[in-house]
């Protein structure tokens, strides 16, 4: 794997980039070599760095008509054998909800950034408002998971963005980063790793699948197009997507209800083997999380994205003047981590959830929690949380 | 479960293993409706394939959403079906990505016309190396014969009951306005012609459109008083006349026939081209730094 032609062309220093620099960067870092977007503002600055830094690394920058197009061609290009992404904010998110539970369904690898701003309708473009979080998972039709990061600073920007193309390939699914227009405009420091070490963090995109022994190339007729349950071990067995100009490509690939091996079915057990397979494959080994002093915790804070660093101030605030504060981040949104905010919520006594928006990851931790531990949204709209606020917040939850 | 007739012990046509059903199941079916024109032109994808020996690696199909959906069981090579109306974006997408490759977009006249309308017209401007055959057969077929924007004026159709009010689409007018570079109309009726204009346009560097008009019996026949299948085949062969053949004829006249032939074929340098062109350039001046 190692042996692999890594051509990203950034020496390893620290750089001061705005967010959505950031984010560009991190995905060329990830191997990304097609970009195709529709301007929308706060996400502007992406294909504008996009357009420029492309061709130099031998990529490719394409502006589309729409978002349904743009979404359209990240398929297309991925399908061609190009790690492939867009980006767009909350009204284009929407229009790309069709794609993308096509490209879930027939498990294309693509990542899509969302940097969100106020909704509904139009909003406001330079607020940030994280109001597309059930809508990455639930806006398109029928049932399909998807994967989603959400950094809250300029280097997470960059690293997660390598680790969503990373999943991306790995899961064959959507993958979604979750930034909002101000984290896409707050400028940082963001150190480059040396590309030895970035090369040993990305996964390149595989062209030859390989049997069990890892050596010998799979045969056509062994190849199975899509994610199959193997019975014996079971796990679900995720192959490398089908490049439309190798032999793994099927005859024909359809968007309708399908087998494991592409033929279009409209059997009720043909779609019963699909929504499982597609919804059980990612499991729960991809969910990341970040636990910040919960071990003797009476009270946590349980936040994803921007409100994280508002929330990790006032825990520490809060430590110093004798509360035992602990903090939960989710670094990935979807799948939502069920099982380890049960576990925070048999520790403690009550668990905050402050999000930019009336309250959405707040119905995913009240379903999980089983023993009555009380849960209080802290909403804000369209505006970052203050430390002193979820400092009182603290405070009220423990007196 | 359908039980299909015992295989023949050999092919019965020339063609018969050429399709995706004649490769699986050593016998070429479709599950068109009586009549209709899209097996044939399947076929004649399949003589095009054949005869040629295409490398069905360089030539994806793209299909779109409609009746021809169903179309990959009648075609050589393989085919990806997309969402309704985003045949052209994929294509775009997979053209730019590895320009090796030149997609063949089947498209219907409500997918290229009716919702993929701006997919259609920006790739005929962009123009990038894609065949687009856009199956026109002036009604939605799949769905059950609703109104289509290439539905004559006056045509009934079963959301138009009295008459389609609005005035139809004309899309080889649509391609020539926008830029594409190769443009052409045929109809079941010339599957000769139609046959050359794919070979044309699969050595075309640049974006191509053949508009190929299809009967419909099952809805727009006999909505319109076409019972029979051979009907709708005739009054649209009846209907056309060749390009060359229209020069002093007054726009009267033309009311309600279908031009055919080829109607541009001016080369233009090719997108994808262009852009790799880009990227060389980019690559010899940072060496020359």
């Amino acid at each position: 794997m190692s042996d692999y032609n890594y051509d990203y062309d950034l020496p390893s220093k620290p750089y001061v980039w705005m967010g959505n620099e950031a984010l560009v960067e991190g995905a060329l870092a990830a191997g990304c070599r097609f970009f195709a977007g529709y301007p929308i503002t706060p996400q502007n600055e992406v294909p504008e760095r996009m357009s420029e830094r492309l061709p130099k690394l031998g990529g490719r920058f394409i502006q589309m008509e729409d978002e349904m197009a743009s979404i359209s061609a990240v398929v297309g290009a991925s399908f061609a054998g190009l790690k492939a992404m867009t980006s767009t904010s909350g009204p284009g998110f929407s229009l790309m909800q069709e794609i993308m539970s096509w490209a879930a369904s027939i498990e294309v690898p693509m990542v899509v950034a969302d940097v969100q701003r106020t909704g509904p309708g139009a909003g406001i473009v330079n607020l940030p408002h994280h109001s597309d979080i059930i809508q990455a998972h639930y806006g398109g039709n029928g049932e399909y998971p998807v994967i989603a990061y959400a950094p809250a600073s300029c280097q997470e920007l960059f690293d997660f963005s390598i680790d969503a193309f990373n999943d991306a390939d790995a899961y064959r699914t959507p993958v979604v980063i979750f930034s909002d227009s101000l984290l896409g405009h707050i400028h940082e420091k963001v150190i480059v790793p040396p590309l030895e070490e970035l090369k040993k963090r990305v996964i390149p995109r595989k062209l030859v699948a390989y049997e069990e022994d890892g050596k010998t190339p799979l045969p056509r007729n062994k190849y199975i197009t899509f994610t199959s349950f193997d019975k014996k071990a079971k796990t679900y067995k995720i192959t490398i997507p089908p490049n439309i100009a190798t032999n793994y490509f099927p005859e024909w690939l359809p968007a309708v209800t399908h087998s494991a091996q592409a033929i279009a079915s409209e059997y009720q057990e043909a779609a019963e083997i699909e929504v499982y397979n597609l919804n059980n494959k990612i499991g729960e080994k991809v969910i990341k999380v970040q636990e910040y002093m919960t071990a003797d915790a009476d009270v946590a804070i349980i936040c994803y994205g921007l409100p994280f660093r508002s929330a990790l101030r006032a825990v520490k605030l809060a430590r110093a003047e004798g509360i035992k504060a602990g903090l939960f981040r989710l670094v990935t949104v979807w799948p939502f981590p069920r099982k380890a905010v049960r576990e925070l919520s048999q520790k403690v006594k009550k668990l905050l959830v402050p999000e930019i928006n009336i309250g959405q990851i707040v119905i995913w931790v009240e379903a999980a929690v089983e023993d009555g531990t009380k849960v209080e949204a802290i909403p804000a709209i369209s505006r970052l949380h203050e430390p002193q606020e979820l400092l009182d917040k603290l405070k009220e939850a423990v007196h | 479960m359908q039980s299909l007739p015992p295989f023949p012990e050999k092919p019965l046509h020339p063609y018969e293993l050429t399709s995706y059903t004649g490769r699986k199941f050593a016998q070429a079916f479709h599950i068109f409706c009586r009549g209709c024109g899209y097996g044939a032109i399947g076929q004649l994808f399949c003589r095009i394939f054949k005869d040629d020996n295409v490398d069905e690696t360089l030539y994806p199909f793209i299909v779109g959403v409609g009746c021809y959906s169903a179309l990959p069981l009648a075609l050589p090579g393989r085919s990806l079906m997309t969402p309704h109306g985003r045949t052209l974006a994929v294509a775009t997408g997979i053209k730019l990505a590895n320009p090796k490759l030149t997609p063949i977009c089947i498209a219907g006249d409500g997918d290229n016309l009716a919702i993929g309308t701006n997919h259609f017209v920006q790739a005929c401007r962009r123009n990038i190396g894609i065949i687009l055959v856009m199956l026109h057969n002036n009604i939605y077929g799949m769905t059950g014969g609703q109104v289509a924007p290439t539905t004559p004026m006056g045509m009934r159709a079963s959301t138009a009951t009295y008459g389609y009010l609005e005035p139809e689409f004309d899309p080889v007018a649509l391609a020539l306005t926008a830029g594409a570079t190769y443009v052409a109309r045929w109809t079941t009726g010339h599957p000769r012609q139609f046959m050359k204009s794919i070979r044309k346009a699969m050595q075309w560097k640049g974006f191509s459109f053949i508009d190929m008009i299809s009967q419909c019996p099952t809805y727009f026949g006999r909505n319109n008083d076409m019972g029979e299948p051979i009907d709708v085949f005739n009054w649209i062969k009846g209907n056309s006349i060749p390009i060359e053949k229209t020069k002093g004829m007054s726009e009267e006249e033309l009311k309600g026939k279908f031009v055919i032939g080829e109607f541009r074929e001016s080369p233009q340098k090719e997108l994808s081209e262009k852009y790799i062109e880009l990227i060389q350039t980019l690559r010899s001046r940072s060496k020359g730094k």
